[in-house]
């Protein structure tokens, strides 16, 4: 199936409760195989399609503050509109789901692939000090597998997590083990599990919950933001998830991230065929960066090409985490075309013309 | 006398509704969001209803409701309270939801989630606190203020030529098919209260009975921002924002 329908069959067996969004394509597919696949009958999960992002953002916002696990899934526009509600959900310490399916901006752009959000989803997007845990799948499986695992982060660290997916991800049709279903949690088991959630005051419950992102208390303010802090420490500490390919006995190293991965091990796979030893890391969260490993490696490597959709973005993590240790350049195509396993070779050899004369 | 051989007589005529808290609120003295706080206060605990509603509070000077009415709420984004409202219901069916908004909120700011999520007949009830201006950010010209109205940003008077019209927002509402009961209060005597607070509870009752959305709007005075006493903001609101506001009902699809 499509990756865009795989995210759709994984949410209902994992149990999600609800689903809010608005159609854009390359994802529209999220909504529409929801709505086909009518969970509302059999697990009770609410799907609804708002009458704007800026909407569906804020019904996850209220359902995520009741303690439900809910999602909501756009492209690249609509991801920008989002992002004030997703700046509440982070000051809110709210676990939500966001999917962004992305093509090609800026403005209304191009709905074909673009890896160009990678810096709103890593830096923030929204205002204020405040991270997202962002997973990048490269397979239709890893689509799948994402929602559970994005959700499940987003509960153990009360943070909205996001999947950052290229159009290439959503759109193509691959063979996909579906996680098994299981049953949405219980009112009892929510509140267990999310004490904080504003569920209507329980009869036993002396203090209402109340879920506010409003401090003009300063000092508390600095206290929420260092709490925010430390929880982002902690999700650096123990969240960083990248693959490796071919880096033992790597003398140059390439970095991509989604879908053009599978293109640069393709590429990889072919220099090493004329005797170029190529690495490769696949960052599978983007945000905590697989820094440390990076940094590992280029004290080995002679050098390193970051491959995105894009101008260029990922490139600055590499380089902070490289420190001027070895060049390290980028090259990407940008406005919906995505680069063959030639082209990045190419790529490649121009920037590191002796690998080629071995 | 004490507080309690008082209460044991049977004397007492008023007190503090059990759900208001003993916080100092911040609204000025005079100002209406006082009252209807008290009023809702008053029925959530007349309709037992504080075990099982959610109120959702908006960014205007009602940001703070959750710090004054024990009960659960959730502070939404300016202008989004009926989408955090939607969810908040669809997926809690069982739990009485409301939203408490002004009319910068409402009726600018947030007004595609307000007239969509009354569309869809969300069982849920918005207070519409419409005082023509925007109280907490000092003053300036909200969509309900009326032409020829000074505000910090119209300070030689509203003109339709360059701000259009004061929009009656619940005209629009009562058109929608999924709004069971829109209604007009106020709040500056005491058969006002009584009335509003009558109001609020047919609504609540809509809610539980989940008959569609129903919107109360309150309009309400604003004497810091209009610049006038307490006694000056009920005169003039009688005289100039009743006639283009009028008092009633403007659908009852339960009665
Ligand atoms: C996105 C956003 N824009 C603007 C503001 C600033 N702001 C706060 S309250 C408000 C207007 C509130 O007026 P109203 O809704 O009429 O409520 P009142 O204060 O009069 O009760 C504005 C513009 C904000 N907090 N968020």
């Amino acid at each position: 199936m499509k990756g865009n329908e795989a995210i759709a069959h994984a949410a209902i067996r994992y149990g999600a409760d609800g689903y809010f969004g608005y159609p854009i394509t390359p994802q529209s597919e999220i909504l529409e195989t929801l709505e086909e696949l009518m969970p509302w009958e059999t697990t009770g999960m609410v799907v609804l399609q708002a009458e704007s992002e800026v909407a569906a953002i804020n019904m996850v916002y209220g359902g995520a503050s009741t303690g439900k696990a809910v999602f909501t899934s756009s492209s690249s526009p609509g991801v920008s509109l989002k992002q004030e509600g997703i700046s509440y959900i982070a000051a809110g310490e709210l676990p939500a789901l966001i999917i962004n399916v992305m093509r090609g901006g800026p403005g209304l752009g191009t709905i074909h692939p673009s890896q160009s959000d990678y810096f709103q989803a890593t830096k923030g997007g929204g205002h204020g000090d405040y991270h997202l845990i962002v997973l990048a799948p490269a397979s239709v499986q890893e689509m799948a597998d994402f929602v559970g695992l994005g959700f499940d982060l987003a509960f153990k660290y009360r943070t909205p997590a996001m999947i950052l997916a290229d159009g290439i991800v959503g759109q193509m049709m691959e063979k996909v083990v579906l996680p098994p279903a299981r049953p949405r949690r219980t009112d009892e088991e929510i509140a267990r599990q999310c004490p904080w959630a504003v569920t209507g005051r329980a009869a036993s419950r002396r203090h209402p919950n109340v879920e506010t992102t409003l401090e003009l208390d300063d000092e508390r303010m600095e206290q929420n933001n260092l709490r925010f802090q430390r929880t982002y420490r902690e999700i650096e500490a123990n969240e960083v998830r990248f693959e490796e390919y071919y880096t033992d006995d790597a003398e140059y190293l390439m970095v991509a991230f989604g879908s053009i991965a599978r293109i640069c091990l393709k590429a990889i796979e072919d220099a090493r065929e004329r005797g170029m030893k190529i690495g490769l890391i696949r960052p599978i969260t983007l945000w905590p960066f697989p820094k440390g490993q990076i940094e590992k490696l280029s004290r080995k490597v002679k050098g390193v090409l970051t491959v995105e959709i894009n101008a260029g973005q990922m490139v600055e993590d590499v380089r902070l985490a490289v420190e001027g240790r070895v060049p390290v350049y980028h090259y990407g195509r940008m406005g919906g075309i995505v680069p063959n396993p030639q082209e990045v070779l190419d790529a490649f050899i121009s920037h590191f013309p002796e690998t080629a004369r071995q | 006398m004490t507080i309690e051989e008082i209460k044991q007589n049977g004397t007492v005529v008023a007190c503090k509704p059990r759900l208001l808290n003993d916080n100092n609120m911040h609204y000025c003295p005079g100002c209406s969001h006082g009252v209807v706080h008290r009023i809702l206060a008053e029925i959530i605990d007349e309709m037992h209803l504080d075990d099982n509603i959610i109120g959702v509070a908006p960014v205007g000077c009602a940001v703070f409701a959750y710090n004054y009415i024990d009960i659960d709420w959730i502070e939404a984004a300016h202008g989004r309270a009926p989408a955090v409202a939607t969810a908040a219901h669809r997926l809690n069916p069982d739990r009485v939801v409301f939203t408490y908004q002004g009319d910068g909120d409402l009726a600018a700011i947030g007004t595609a989630e307000a007239i969509h999520a009354a569309n869809r007949g969300e069982n849920i009830t918005i207070i519409f606190i419409n005082n023509g201006i925007y109280g907490m950010t000092g003053g300036q010209m909200a969509p309900t203020t009326l032409e020829g109205m000074k505000t910090s940003t119209t300070p030689y008077g509203r003109r339709v030529d360059l701000n259009g019209y004061p929009l009656k927002i619940s005209d629009l509402f009562a058109q929608l098919d999924g709004t069971c009961y829109v209604t007009r209060q106020s709040v500056h005597t005491p058969a006002a209260v009584r009335k509003a607070k009558k109001a609020i509870a047919q609504a609540f009752r809509n809610s539980i009975e989940k008959r569609g959305t129903s919107v109360i709007e309150i309009v309400s005075t604003c004497n810091s921002g209009w610049k006038m006493s307490a006694a000056q903001s009920n005169k003039w609101m009688e005289e100039n924002m009743f006639p283009h506001y009028p008092m009633g009902d403007l659908k009852n699809t339960v009665k």
